[in-house]
């Protein structure tokens, strides 16, 4: 029987380069939506510092660190990136690993790039480090979190990641052309 | 004329660009219309009605007269103005609305005819024969009036957008402005100072005049280096602030690329969003001209404009100079002039009891009342105590005194008030929230009020925001105080022009008033002031002003129009930015698509996605061969199709089989694990929303799966249902949509194909219809269904989205082996059709589970979101109309889709409408048309005979009516 091969959301799409700013994609080995039922978050949060050393995020932030980063996502739900989890007691798990496609932008002035393209306040005193939040990349929906100083980890649906590539590639086009300017 | 010694251009670096043609040169610095009048050119346009030779009028944005195009072809951007289109090398504009040429214009014949076509002319004259005037009378008109013209080709330039965020947005970097960016920023707030100018300083680089002992640009450049090592202040140059909006939000145009020549992809605009805590208004104040006869003649300009030009650009505007004023400002046009070694030929106050000084002619309580000169002005007439003189100028300067720039004040709906003192409208406090003004702006006129007003104003602002500010001392500068005495209109005969971009003169708006038209918003409906690209910046005050005066009211009772943004035009281009072409909408790509593309199959958009309308096959020459093969395909092998994009929404929690029961009609807690059902889902009001299955994967686990148009849609009624009615309920959703890709397996050979790639094989008795579990394709966990939408033995496999390409195509290579293969949507189409099967063609929004024959679906049994409304007189019996099947009997055997239904022998028209078709397509299987449609009554009218009229396709077809399932009704093969 043959096997079946993977490919990732931005297969042959990155990286790419454009100026001082880097765009490449994200692997994590699973992307899990964590939901806490009703009046578990607590015990869900702790369940998940025991597991993984990450409480369970308050709205628009994201816990943990690279590698194993929890990010709200709506009211009582959060995803996972990371590790692949072992069921939690009083949390409803949902796979999400391909559904999702992860893109980093990294590089000075990239705060500049996303001005493009995000109707949010990412200034460094508003949108810090472990800062997230739900909202639109052009027409897409986007969660997007800042991961350092000039860095933004960007989730979009995957069956938009070209459309998503090509927008983020010509903000930073533009972007470099005006600091260049 | 250039004047040695003097202004802000850099006269080492020479530019050469062209005007109609002509090659001029300029500076470094420069606008086109700087640097024309350096050349001597004064004629730069013709008005928009008459035709009349027009020159500068102003030196900034708000220029009314000299509207130029730049560049040609796709790059052709009409109606820009001279005074802010800076000049680089190779630029090329030229001027509009005249032919053959700028200097003989054919139809200045118009302005011969000028007693004709006064204020509503065009209403009084051209109202006969009525379907004359959009024929006829308008295109005509609107050939010999105009402004500049479009290309008519795709504008190719590159526009950006962009959203800003700070504390506190400075809209203008003149003395108050920059004042008030010192006091911000040197208190530590995130500052944004926004200039529509290529440099910052305002009225400071216009006037000559000290600050703290340095001069005006000295100082404004001083301020902006210490501003510029600020990191938490930026400065933003060549921007206009275009529009106030709620909640601190304001438009912005970067003109950031446009004072240049092609730049390695620097956008030629950018349109920016601006969320602003706090901002303030420093936009200074617009200086108003005088309304006499012939005052619109090229070299006659604002006092203000004359001495910018002469400071910033070190231009004279002319060699024999005079001044028309009624106020001591403009005095200092006068002074800067003579000091700059050019004649000035005389002073006119219309006050008797000015005070003026200098070394020139001066005549006080006295105005000009005429003016001489072609195409250029040449003399002026000053009638002074009853005597009138001509006196030889070629350049006048005028002012009627200064409007404060309040216009974002009134974006979302303030009135300004009458400010007798200074005769000008001034803001109301609190007009927008947290939006304040300082400076000219707010009626604050000299320097030195400025400055003040500029740091004060910050302060309030910052101790709002709770930052701590030092109170910043106000630099040494002029406090000259303005006095002045109104004057509107000189009276006199002859055309004394108020709007000159709209041809408007005192006689017509005294007319609109004499015509009863005596609100500001009907006069200036009436006569157009106040209209087009400059939106009266120069002319409202002066019309309401005579109107007041023609009405026997104060202009406080007259009041202003209503101010709108944009403050200055947008082009579309910067607005839609980024939303050109693909920039749309984003595209969504199935895990198939690659393969389907290199399958050669045209693609069809459904919604965002892109799905396979077909695979042609070779020597397949139309659509209809290749769908006709597929659907043959299915009946007698097996198909494949990419269902990935219907919604999947994964449902889990305690109260997850309660949910279903309450958001489907039918019943869903009664379903066992590893089965899947069926399920229709209403609205609130009654109607049906949307339709699919839903599959119980464990005891509080479902997957629900939506019509990927409806996908979004029932998403947001689940949130509906779980946040806003059962809150109580412990229920848990996520869409897998994208998560999987899902393959429609369909066909005789269906079980052949699944399990040529399942790593156990399934059989009837495992696997029955309505089945479905987790299974391993190929060594990978996927999921399987047994749910069919072509009435043949189905199933759909589902795999993570990363196998989905593989998957795919390995699904197509086993099936080719088994004498089939993939098929696209008009195949799936007909295949349902002949099953009965509906989609949103037929649940468009307006039908009832009744209409479609699904009352009964409505369980009896429990209540359901949308049941109670469902059951209202109207929606269930006799009159409603009623899904049918339909095939053509008559001669002609086409159907179409979105045709009405009448009674034979009935005409074809709306009130005799019995239904309307919703889906056709051609069964070869039944070797016929075959078609879905609603009829009143329907249900009770099979084997009758209807007739189905497509006006617009021009089809009259004889039908038959009939039960919507017409292939395998018992649905045999589908269990099979």
């Amino acid at each position: 029987m043959a096997d079946l091969i993977a490919k990732t959301p931005c297969e042959g799409l990155l990286p790419l380069s454009v100026g001082t700013c880097t765009l490449s994609e994200v692997l994590p080995d699973a992307i899990t939506s964590v939901s806490p039922q009703s009046g578990k978050t607590r015990a869900v949060s702790d369940a998940l510092k025991k597991a993984r050393g990450l409480g369970f995020p308050s709205p628009n932030r994201a816990t943990g660190r690279e590698g194993a980063r929890c990010i709200w996502f709506a009211p009582d739900q959060a995803m996972l990136v990371g590790p692949i989890p072992d069921p939690i007691k009083g949390a409803s798990l949902c796979d999400q690993s391909d559904g999702w496609a992860i893109m980093r932008l990294k590089g000075a002035g990239c705060v500049d790039v996303l001005a493009r393209l995000i109707p949010v306040d990412l200034r460094a005193s508003v949108f810090k480090r472990g800062h997230t939040a739900r909202t639109m990349l052009n027409h897409m929906p986007l969660s997007i979190t800042r991961t350092g100083a000039n860095s933004f980890d960007l989730m979009v649906f995957r069956s938009m990641a070209r459309t998503a590539v090509h927008e983020i590639s010509g903000a930073m086009k533009l972007a470099a052309a005006r600091k260049a300017q | 004329m250039r004047v040695d010694g003097k202004g802000l251009i850099d006269r080492d670096i020479p530019v050469e660009f062209s005007f109609d043609g002509q090659k001029y040169a300029g500076f470094q610095g420069d606008t086109v219309a700087s640097a024309l009048l350096a050349n001597g050119v004064r004629l730069m346009g013709r008005s928009f009605k008459y035709h009349r030779p027009r020159g500068v009028l102003s030196a900034g944005s708000e220029e009314p007269n000299a509207l130029i195009t730049v560049g040609r072809g796709a790059a052709q951007t009409p109606n820009v103005r001279a005074t802010v289109q800076e000049i680089y090398g190779g630029l090329s504009v030229r001027s509009q609305n005249s032919w053959p040429s700028l200097q003989r214009d054919v139809l200045a014949v118009n302005d011969l005819m000028s007693p004709f076509f006064s204020a509503g002319f065009y209403y009084k004259t051209f109202m006969w024969p009525r379907s004359f005037w959009e024929k006829l009378y308008e295109p005509v008109i609107r050939r010999a009036a105009g402004l500049g013209a479009l290309s008519g080709e795709h504008d190719t330039a590159s526009y950006d957008k962009a959203y800003g965020f700070c504390d506190l947005l400075i809209i203008g970097a003149g003395p108050a402005g920059l004042m008030a960016a010192l006091s911000a920023g040197r208190a530590g707030a995130d500052v944004l100072l926004v200039d529509e100018n290529a440099l910052p300083g305002g009225r400071l680089l216009g006037e000559d005049e000290t600050v703290a002992g340095v001069s005006g640009p000295v100082w404004a450049a001083q301020v902006v280096a210490e501003l510029g090592e600020m990191p938490n202040v930026r400065i933003m140059t060549r921007t206009t602030v275009t529009g106030a909006y709620d909640q601190g939000t304001y438009g912005a145009l970067e003109r950031s690329g446009l004072h240049m020549a092609d730049g390695a992809g620097v956008p030629v605009e950018t349109f920016w969003r601006i969320v602003a805590k706090r901002a303030l208004l420093c936009a200074g104040a617009l200086e108003r001209p005088i309304a006499f006869a012939n005052n619109d003649r090229p070299g006659i300009m604002t006092a203000g404009a004359v001495r910018t030009y002469l400071n910033r650009w070190g231009v004279a505007p002319g060699r024999n100079v005079s001044v028309f004023c009624n106020n001591d400002d403009a005095h200092r046009t006068a002074r800067d002039m003579q000091a700059a070694g050019v004649n000035i030929c005389a002073l006119i106050d219309s006050r008797a009891d000015a005070n003026v000084q200098g070394d020139f002619p001066t005549f006080t309580g006295a105005s000009v009342t005429d003016t001489k000169g072609r195409l250029g002005l040449s003399d002026i007439c000053v009638s002074s105590q009853g005597k009138t003189q001509w006196i030889k100028a070629d350049c006048l300067a005028i002012s009627g005194g200064w409007n404060p720039s309040l216009h974002l004040t009134c974006h979302t709906g303030a009135r300004p008030i009458w400010n007798d003192t200074i005769a000008a409208f001034v803001p109301v406090p609190g007009a927008v929230p947290g939006l304040d003004v300082a400076g000219a702006a707010a009626g604050v006129f000299s320097t030195k009020g400025a400055l003040k007003s500029g740091a004060y104003r910050a302060k309030l602002m910052l101790d709002d925001l709770g930052i701590k500010a030092k109170p910043n001392p106000t630099p040494k500068s002029d406090d000259t105080p303005y006095g002045l005495t109104p004057l509107w209109a000189v009276p006199g005969k002859g055309r004394a022009w108020l709007d000159f971009q709209n041809d408007v003169t005192v006689k017509d708006v005294e007319l609109a008033a004499r015509e009863n038209y005596a609100s500001v918003e009907h006069m200036k409906r009436y006569t157009t002031q106040g209209m087009a690209t400059d939106q009266g910046k120069s002319s409202n005050v002066g019309a309401l002003a005579v109107l007041a005066d023609a009405t026997g009211r104060s202009i406080s009772q007259t009041g202003t129009t209503t101010f709108r943004p944009p403050y200055s035009p947008v082009s579309i281009g910067a607005m839609g930015a980024g939303a050109l072409g693909k920039g749309f909408a984003p595209e969504r790509f199935t895990t198939s698509h690659m393969a389907t593309l290199e399958d050669g199959a045209p693609m069809i958009e459904a919604g965002l996605w892109y799905r396979p309308s077909f695979f042609p096959k070779q020597g397949e020459k139309t659509w209809r061969q290749s769908c006709d093969r597929e659907i043959n395909m299915v009946r007698s092998a097996v198909g494949v199709c990419d269902v990935s994009t219907l919604g999947k929404i994964d449902i889990q929690g305690k109260d997850a089989a309660k949910l279903l029961d309450f958001v489907y009609t039918n019943m869903f807690s009664s379903l066992k694990i590893g089965r899947v059902r069926y399920g229709l889902m209403l609205r609130e009001d009654g109607f049906v929303m949307d339709d699919g299955t839903c599959a119980r994967l464990g005891d509080t686990h479902f997957v629900m799966t939506t019509t990927t148009a409806a996908a979004g849609e029932v998403m947001k009624h689940l949130e509906f249902a779980t946040q806003c009615l059962h809150p109580d309920w412990d229920v848990q959703m996520n869409s897998a949509t994208e998560h999987w890709a899902q393959f429609a397996v369909a066909g005789p050979k269906a079980r052949d194909l699944v399990n040529a790639v399942l790593d156990t094989p399934i059989d009837n008795e495992t696997f029955p219809f309505m089945a479905c579990g987790l299974v391993g394709v190929s060594g990978v966990a996927g999921r399987l269904f047994r749910i069919s939408f072509s009435g043949e033995h189905a199933y759909e496999i589902a795999v993570p989205a990363r196998y989905g390409d593989s998957l795919f195509r390995l699904l197509c290579a086993q099936a080719g082996a088994l004498g089939g293969g993939p098929y696209g949507m008009e195949a799936l189409n007909v295949l349902r059709i002949e099953k009965g099967f509906i989609t949103h063609a037929e649940i468009d929004g307006r039908v009832t589970a009744f209409d479609i024959g699904m009352g009964r679906m409505v369980s009896a049994k429990k209540d359901c979101i949308g049941k109670t409304m469902a059951a209202r007189p109207g929606l269930v019996g006799d009159g409603r109309e009623q899904l049918v099947g339909l095939r053509p009997v008559g001669t002609v055997k086409q159907l179409s889709a979105g045709a009405f239904l009448f009674e034979k022998g009935a005409s074809a028209s709306r009130e005799n409408a019995q239904g309307h078709t919703t889906s056709v397509g051609f069964s070869p299987t039944l070797g016929h048309f075959i078609g879905l449609g609603f009829l009143k009554n329907g249900r009770a009218r099979h084997g009758e005979r209807i007739r189905m009229v497509d006006h617009l396709r021009d089809l009259d077809v004889i039908c038959e009516v009939g039960d919507p399932v017409v292939y395998d009704p018992t649905g045999g093969r589908t269990r099979g």
